[in-house]
């Protein structure tokens, strides 16, 4: 839930990325850490295993400019993909101002991308929001691989209600930043329109 | 949407440097369910305060999900043992979280009592803030123009 501090003139905004185990959401986040300025963003938090899974979350405080003096600052998590991590799953949603659904282009992803993406719809249900109510867009990582399905297919699967979305290579930075813009300003949009 | 004015920052600033004080502790932080950190005091310089609100918030939660399958009501708080610093947790009016630091200066008795007396000073800050922003109450959203939206991500 989007928490607005008059007297630190604030306004802190929480966005989750998504998606199926191993889809790149960790590496997202670690790009937009490696690219941004040490006074733009807090450290980043990894909760993981010793192979470099994530086993609770990552967390990466990031301020993205001012609007009428009121600093706008983003707290960017990702979920745990394995499925059986469930449970942790459904607490990270809490109070979630946005979501990123990061799916794995790779062909033989396509089933763990719809189970993810079925999975997202439910967890969010659980808590009494609508997916489609919520700031929301879809990034197809690993662009880069030669079993990539194209865009068009991808969104055909996984992109029913039309909401932006973005081709990208987290681990060279395409399409990071476009993702991480778009969904932070339908945030700021939403947010304006409920105020 | 949770809307902190000056006045209620003020009051619940005012309940944490109390604590800080009254129960000789290193730091006191006052943090929301989803890991926003609301105030602080004491020795905060050099505490990564940020990452330490969003850890704290997901242990909460975390401790949560355990109370509920084992269909306990939410626990109430949690202690930990340092070399240095000892951690008191505990989650006032099931919405804040007050995470206490302290070391040998203090007692951990000391510091619940205190911290009882604070959580009921935070719940009557928190029930007053609820009653208020049933009023209508200026928003600074009311200004910002889809233009100040596209120049805040126009930096590149
Ligand atoms: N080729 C290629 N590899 C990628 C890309 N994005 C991520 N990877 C690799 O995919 C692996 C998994 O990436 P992570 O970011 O850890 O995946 P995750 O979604 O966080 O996985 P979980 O934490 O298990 O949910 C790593 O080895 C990354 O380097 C990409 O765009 N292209
Ligand atoms: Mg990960």
């Amino acid at each position: 839930m989007s928490f607005i501090n008059y007297s630190s003139r604030e306004i802190n905004c929480k966005i989750v990325y998504y998606g199926p185990g191993l889809c790149g959401k960790t590496t997202n986040l670690q790009y937009i850490y490696q690219k941004t300025s040490p006074d733009a963003r807090g450290k980043m938090v990894s909760l993981a295993t010793e192979t470099e899974r994530t086993l609770f979350f990552d967390f990466l405080p990031l301020s993205m400019g001012e609007v009428h003096g009121f600093k706008a600052r983003f707290h960017l998590y990702t979920v745990p993909g394995q499925v059986f991590y469930d449970a942790s799953r459904k607490l990270i949603l809490k109070g979630v101002d946005g979501v990123v659904f990061v799916a794995d282009s790779q062909v033989e992803r396509m089933e763990a991308n719809m189970e993810s993406l079925d999975n997202l719809r439910e967890n969010l249900e659980e808590q009494g929001y609508d997916l489609d109510q919520l700031p929301y867009v879809v990034q197809y990582n690993k662009q880069d691989l030669p079993n990539a399905a194209p865009m068009d297919e991808l969104s055909k699967l996984l992109n029913l209600t039309a909401v932006p979305e973005f081709s990208a290579v987290a681990t060279t930075g395409d399409g990071v930043f476009g993702t991480l813009k778009a969904v932070a300003k339908l945030v700021m949009m939403d947010l304006r329109k409920r105020k | 949407m949770e809307v902190l004015y000056e006045e209620e920052y003020r009051a619940i600033q005012e309940v944490v440097e109390r604590l800080c004080r009254d129960a000789n502790s290193k730091a006191v932080l006052l943090i929301d369910k989803n890991g926003q950190e609301i105030a602080s005091s004491g020795e905060i310089e050099n505490i990564d305060t940020t990452s330490l609100s969003s850890l704290t918030a997901g242990n909460v939660a975390a401790t949560g999900g355990i109370a509920r399958l084992l269909a306990e009501k939410e626990f109430t708080g949690q202690f930990h043992e340092g070399e240095h610093t000892n951690v008191h947790i505990s989650i006032v009016a099931q919405r804040v979280i007050l995470l206490v630091l302290f070391d040998q200066r203090t007692s951990l008795g000391l510091v619940r009592l205190r911290v009882k007396k604070a959580s009921k000073d935070i719940q009557d800050v928190l029930d007053s803030m609820a009653n208020k922003s049933e009023q209508a109450k200026p928003s600074i959203f009311e200004e910002i123009t889809d233009e100040d939206i596209d120049n805040l991500f126009n930096d590149d």
